[in-house]
């Protein structure tokens, strides 16, 4: 039976949650601290914040956002957006996240990827990475909130990550992203079959059994969704039963 | 009533807030230290810890911290190791060569299957959600840090290696990783062992620190 996790995305833009489509439109959805809260309560197997903006602007508020939720949630966080340096990372966990997600600076340095996980282990050292399909089976790597080409092939790039030290991989589509149309399932198969760290895949949740078909077709090891949690077109509950029901393993949760 | 004193070793390795965060919720008062007097007279001690065995015995040998845990062992004084803090209660472990552990629990921390019962793959590290299901010794967990937990809750781990008693009356719980049994929480009198993270599995794990903070 394979083992799914549950993944709330929370992207944040200054002390707000937001959502956009294709990583753009960002539109405010309401305060990050009590929509985590609430998917805590509901079960969520781990919170994923993500400052959109943080990299364009070089600064954000992602240490308060997360110190104020170690507080009351005990599961684990996974924090990015605008982690250029081990100090940054450093910042980060002491805040409160258990592990960093890093695009951008670990295209123009990915030194910093072997660094962070010497530092803190592999398993904190997630690697963010935005795809965007360019030609039938082919994705380009993306910075900047899927705003900057790189001209690094995807499946290239992760793996040369992995070997580096990146513990876990973060796919994002762009091209599904806040589109509501389901993951990129192509996509998330390439790189499962490329690499031997857990995968998250992320972009394009519309309907539950979205989920289900990335896990068992894509071979995702979890699965981040964020429109149809913060929308309110699912709940964490409805999920894990119908996960369940397909036979995926996922948490039960009273 | 006053408030239960959980004195968390900090002795350099890993992060932690998050378990520090985690007895506060559940009401007690805790203090960081690596001061050997204030280790050696608390009233319950957590040794936390991530990372690589031989580092962490190293920097547990560097703050003359050995013979001090190894002390609490006599005065009964109740420990609770985390993830890497519960493999160092064991003998020895073969992570990077063989390194000479804390010696609490006989043992020895060995690697993760690399394959599947069924030959398959396997990924390293174990990271996740995993049923706790009572040892093969144990029939149930009354009178233990589980007493609260129900068979088949989850709890969260993140590691590569596993520690594995000697002697099965000090397995209390177990996951099922690949189809092979992974000792989840291992205990010897006072000292309990939790492979994953108590502070980062939800209810179930708040449940374990609580009892820890009654115990």
């Amino acid at each position: 039976m394979r083992n799914v996790r549950l993944i709330a995305r929370l992207d944040i833009k200054g002390s707000n949650l937001i959502k956009g489509v294709h990583l753009e439109g960002l539109r405010v959805v309401g305060n990050p601290s009590e929509y985590a809260l609430h998917y805590y309560e509901q079960g969520v197997d781990e919170l994923l914040y993500m400052d959109c903006v943080a990299s364009l602007y070089g600064r954000n508020h992602l240490g308060d956002i997360v110190r104020s939720a170690a507080e009351n949630i005990f599961v684990p966080m996974t924090v990015g957006g605008g982690i250029r340096s081990v100090d940054d990372a450093t910042q980060i966990l002491r805040a409160g996240a258990d592990k960093v997600a890093v695009n951008t600076a670990a295209v123009s340095n990915p030194q910093l990827i072997s660094e962070i996980a010497r530092r803190f282990g592999s398993q904190c050292m997630v690697l963010s990475v935005e795809a965007k399909q360019i030609a039938p089976m082919r994705w380009e790597v993306y910075t900047d909130n899927g705003r900057e080409r790189t001209g690094l092939d995807v499946i290239d790039w992760v793996k040369r990550s992995v070997s580096m030290g990146a513990g876990e991989i973060l796919l994002t589509s762009i091209d599904r992203e806040g589109t509501r149309k389901g993951f990129d399932i192509d996509l998330v198969s390439a790189v499962t079959n490329e690499v031997s760290v857990p995968v998250i895949a992320s972009g394009g949740m519309g309907m539950i059994e979205d989920c289900v078909t990335v896990a068992r077709d894509g071979g995702a090891d979890a699965v981040a969704m964020a429109d149809i949690l913060h929308y309110k077109r699912a709940t964490f509950g409805d999920i894990r039963a119908h996960a369940k029901a397909a036979g995926l393993f996922v948490r039960d949760y009273e | 009533m006053s408030k239960p004193k959980i004195t968390v070793i900090d002795y350099g390795v890993g992060n932690l807030l998050s378990v520090q965060r985690g007895f506060e919720y559940c009401g007690a008062e805790v203090y960081l230290t690596a001061d050997q007097d204030a280790i050696l007279s608390a009233e319950r001690v957590v040794l936390p810890g991530v990372g690589a065995f031989a580092n962490a015995m190293q920097a547990l040998h560097e703050r003359g911290l050995i013979p001090i845990i190894q002390k609490l062992s006599q005065k009964r004084t109740p420990l609770l190791g985390i993830c890497l803090g519960m493999q160092l209660l064991l003998d020895e472990s073969e992570e990077f060569g063989l390194t000479k552990g804390l010696g609490l629990i006989p043992g020895r921390v060995v690697p993760l299957p690399s394959s599947t019962c069924n030959g398959g793959p396997q990924k390293i590290p174990h990271i996740g959600w995993n049923r706790l299901v009572p040892a093969e010794s144990r029939g149930n967990w009354a009178s233990t840090l589980l007493n609260d937990i129900q068979h088949g809750e989850a709890a969260y781990f993140v590691h590569s290696f596993m520690a594995v008693p000697t002697d099965s009356v000090h397995c209390l719980a177990d996951c099922y990783y690949g189809g092979h049994r992974i000792p989840a929480v291992i205990f010897r009198d006072r000292i309990t062992g939790c492979q994953f993270h108590p502070e980062k599995s939800g209810e179930v794990g708040l449940k374990i620190l609580r009892r820890f903070c009654a115990d």
